[in-house]
């Protein structure tokens, strides 16, 4: 007998919501290929770190609550970041050390969320995806999945499999892009200093794709390779895996 | 030290557009971080080591009221003498009253990051006594009258051709058809300068990298054995060091010692690691006459026991500063006081308020590097989050920030809401970026569009788009 398909919450993250819908149905169709059934819950919005990484911790408990309520039920929660899913899988239940109740509840959505590609690689095996992509990709090691998560090889191992596609690392690719949040913008002088020497670093590289595992991080470079006039076409890593690159490159004009 | 850190925007500006400081550091990668990973890679037993060192550093702070007491003991056995001061002010009086007793003329220094903190040579110096920096960097900074811009490192924020500049500045004897090009012609010069320095000075002042309990010890670790003679040579030695620098035993200090090295500079040791036991007994060919130990409290026991209590683990290695992207883009010297980087950014709040100190946990992008290299795993991220909530719970920032804040998180807390904003906002961008893919300048978002682009939103929610496709029955 078949095994029951595993029922899979999709955490869109507030940020592919807005500006980069085409993450998450790459998100979907990566699962689905899986053996997942995809749901997203309709109450989801934001996972909180702009309010908790600003100090206002009843707003990011608040967020935090909700997120609990909105995934609760579900066999897996699965998020196309590792940002989001370092707050869900470390700091939530950080917030709640205090709140026995909330705590138990944080806990157990923690142990049943992960980030997506080490979800598809640490939890469902995934050995090799089917799908190609002609160019030649470098990829950022975004800091809060790298060093919360331990998120490094598993991206690797299935970019290794897609056909067409060479893998070349940059130098320093576990050093911060220089994003952080709202640090971006309120100290935009150090953020523009530190997003300069990763540009340098992604041109040396000699790609022609940056592909990383969170939007906020690709934001950061796209604006700044392009304010450059650098052309390197910029996309998450599960549009590549998903094989969905129809849509324009991140910060590319066009049809969209 | 006067505080600059409220203008640490300005400190940035500046930094950021001095052309001497970015080409000084990109030397950090090379001389410490790349020396670090290899010393560590090393070492198989660097995991196990830190946890060792953790738990000493750990039971030290859980009994430190018994431990400052067995090593005051000791140190009196041995002839020495602690004295306790609370605060700054104590710690200085009681240094110029010992060199007051000798008569003292000058004193000579070797590196002390809490020598900085409060103020000694200006105190000493207003007061009539000469100090006299005899680490190299140190004593560049004191020539130049500028503070350090790291806590082991204190001059790396210069280039070489500035320290020749300095050095043809004052002293007055140098020939000036003399070369001054390599590391090794300034050493050669400072050491010729310095040398009878050493030997005219009435007390040496030194700090501390370890207080051994069980034997009422001081040790320092230096890599040009300024730190010897600086202690050796006059009538006094003098350590300052604060409180956590305490550990029970001198095998205690060995275990912490096989991390500090390593992590501060790549070094296995330092080249010099100088074990202090009270003055000169009547059998030793050479020592100080007097031992004194000025033991600081400066604001540590306020914070023990606190959610910052973890940063008196924090044994000055620097290994977070030197990975920290921050301060490899800015410098030490912008955060606007003693302690910069991440150990700063925790650190200095303490010492001069929130209120004062307030940008250094915020310029953070929590990348986590710092807690990553951190021999003593201080989680320094958390510490920087603390700071910011302390900070947020009595409305310190701009209201500007707390309103939009305010407003976001209301929407965010209403779904349904939320849902509708940010369809209406996804369509409006798309459509206004839909030809370029991207903003050259955005309203509010300044901070970012100044020297980057902002992509533009693909032109409907997710939200939006997942919910007519379930209305389609597409799957």
């Amino acid at each position: 007998m078949a095994e029951p398909k595993k029922r899979v919450a999709l955490f869109v993250t507030c940020l592919v919501d807005l500006i980069r819908p085409s993450i998450g149905f790459a998100a979907v169709k990566l699962l689905e290929e899986a053996g997942c059934t995809v749901e997203v819950p309709r109450a989801q919005t934001c996972c909180g770190q702009p309010a908790y990484n600003s100090g206002d911790r009843a707003n990011a408990k608040a967020l935090a609550r909700q997120a609990i309520d909105s995934f609760a039920g579900f066999d897996y929660v699965v998020v196309p970041s590792g940002s989001c899913g370092g707050m869900i899988k470390i700091h939530y239940p950080a917030l709640f050390a205090d709140e026995p109740t909330t705590l138990a509840k944080a806990r157990d959505l923690a142990a049943r969320s992960f980030e997506l590609i080490s979800f598809l690689v640490d939890v469902l095996k995934v050995e090799r995806i089917a799908a190609s992509y002609d160019g030649v990709a470098t990829y950022h090691d975004a800091c809060s999945g790298l060093r919360e998560l331990g998120i490094k090889e598993q991206p690797r191992k299935l970019l290794a499999g897609i056909a067409g596609l060479s893998l070349k690392e940059m130098r320093d690719c576990e050093t911060c892009c220089g994003f952080g949040g709202t640090f971006a913008v309120k100290y935009g002088d150090i953020s523009d200093k530190i997003v300069g020497e990763k540009a340098v670093n992604i041109v040396n590289s000699g790609a022609d794709t940056l592909l990383a595992g969170d939007l906020g991080c690709l934001l950061n470079m796209a604006g700044k390779l392009e304010r450059l006039g650098k052309k390197v076409k910029i996309r998450h890593v599960a549009e590549i895996l998903a094989g969905m690159v129809d849509a324009p490159a991140i910060g590319e004009g066009g049809e969209r | 030290m006067k505080p600059t850190s409220r203008a640490f925007k300005e400190n940035v500006r500046r930094a950021l557009g001095d052309p001497n400081l970015q080409q000084a550091m990109t030397n950090l990668r090379a001389g410490f971080v790349e020396r670090r990973a290899i010393a560590v890679s090393r070492l198989p037993e660097w995991e196990e080591l830190r946890d060792q060192a953790i738990a000493i550093k750990q039971h030290t702070l859980a009994h430190l009221d018994f431990y400052l007491e067995t090593f005051e003991r000791n140190v009196t056995a041995n002839g020495g003498q602690v004295h306790w001061c609370r605060d700054a002010a104590a710690a200085n009086a009681a240094a110029l009253k010992i060199c007051q007793a000798l008569g003292a003329r000058t004193v000579t220094k070797g590196k002390s990051m809490v020598g900085e903190e409060i103020g000694i040579n200006d105190y000493l110096e207003a007061n009539g006594v000469i100090p006299v920096e005899t680490d190299l960097g140190e004593y560049i900074l004191q020539i130049r009258h500028e503070p350090p811009s790291h806590i082991i490192a204190p001059a790396i924020h210069l280039v070489k051709e500035q320290v020749a500049e300095s050095f043809r500045a004052t002293h007055g004897d140098l020939d000036p058809a003399r070369q001054l090009i390599d590391a090794r012609q300034m050493c050669d010069e400072a050491r010729a300068v310095l040398r009878p320095k050493f030997l005219a000075a009435d007390v040496g002042i030194t700090g501390a990298n370890f207080l051994v309990a069980e034997t009422g010890s001081s040790i320092i670790v230096t890599n040009e054995g300024n730190g010897d003679l600086t202690q050796t040579l006059p009538r006094a030695h003098i350590v300052l060091a604060s409180l956590e620098k305490l550990v029970p035993t001198l095998e205690d200090s060995a275990t912490i010692l096989r991390l500090l090295a390593r992590s501060a500079t790549g070094q296995e040791f330092s080249t010099y690691t100088t074990i202090s036991t009270g003055p000169r007994r009547k059998d030793d060919l050479d020592g100080p006459g007097e031992y004194h130990v000025i033991l600081i409290d400066n604001g540590r026991s306020a914070i023990l026991g606190t959610e910052f209590g973890d940063m008196l683990r924090c044994i000055r290695c620097a290994a977070c500063l030197n990975h920290c992207p921050v301060y490899e883009a800015i410098g030490g010297h912008a955060y606007g006081w003693v302690y910069p980087g991440p150990m700063g950014a925790v650190l200095t709040p303490t010492l001069i308020g929130i209120e004062a100190a307030g940008n250094l946990p915020n310029a953070s992008t929590f990348c986590g590097r710092c807690e990553s290299v951190c021999p003593m795993k201080i989680p320094l991220p958390r510490m920087m989050r603390h700071w910011r909530e302390r900070e947020f719970e009595k409305h310190l920032p701009p209201p500007a920030y707390r309103a939009g804040l305010a407003l976001w998180a209301f929407a965010a807390r209403h779904p349904a809401l939320y849902r509708l904003v940010v369809d209406v906002a996804a369509r409006l961008l798309g459509t206004l970026g839909a030809t370029r893919g991207r903003f050259r300048a955005l309203p509010l978002a300044g901070g970012w569009t100044r020297t980057r682009d902002f992509p533009a939103p693909q032109g409907r929610s997710f939200q939006n788009l997942w919910a007519a496709r379930r209305k389609d029955g597409v799957r």
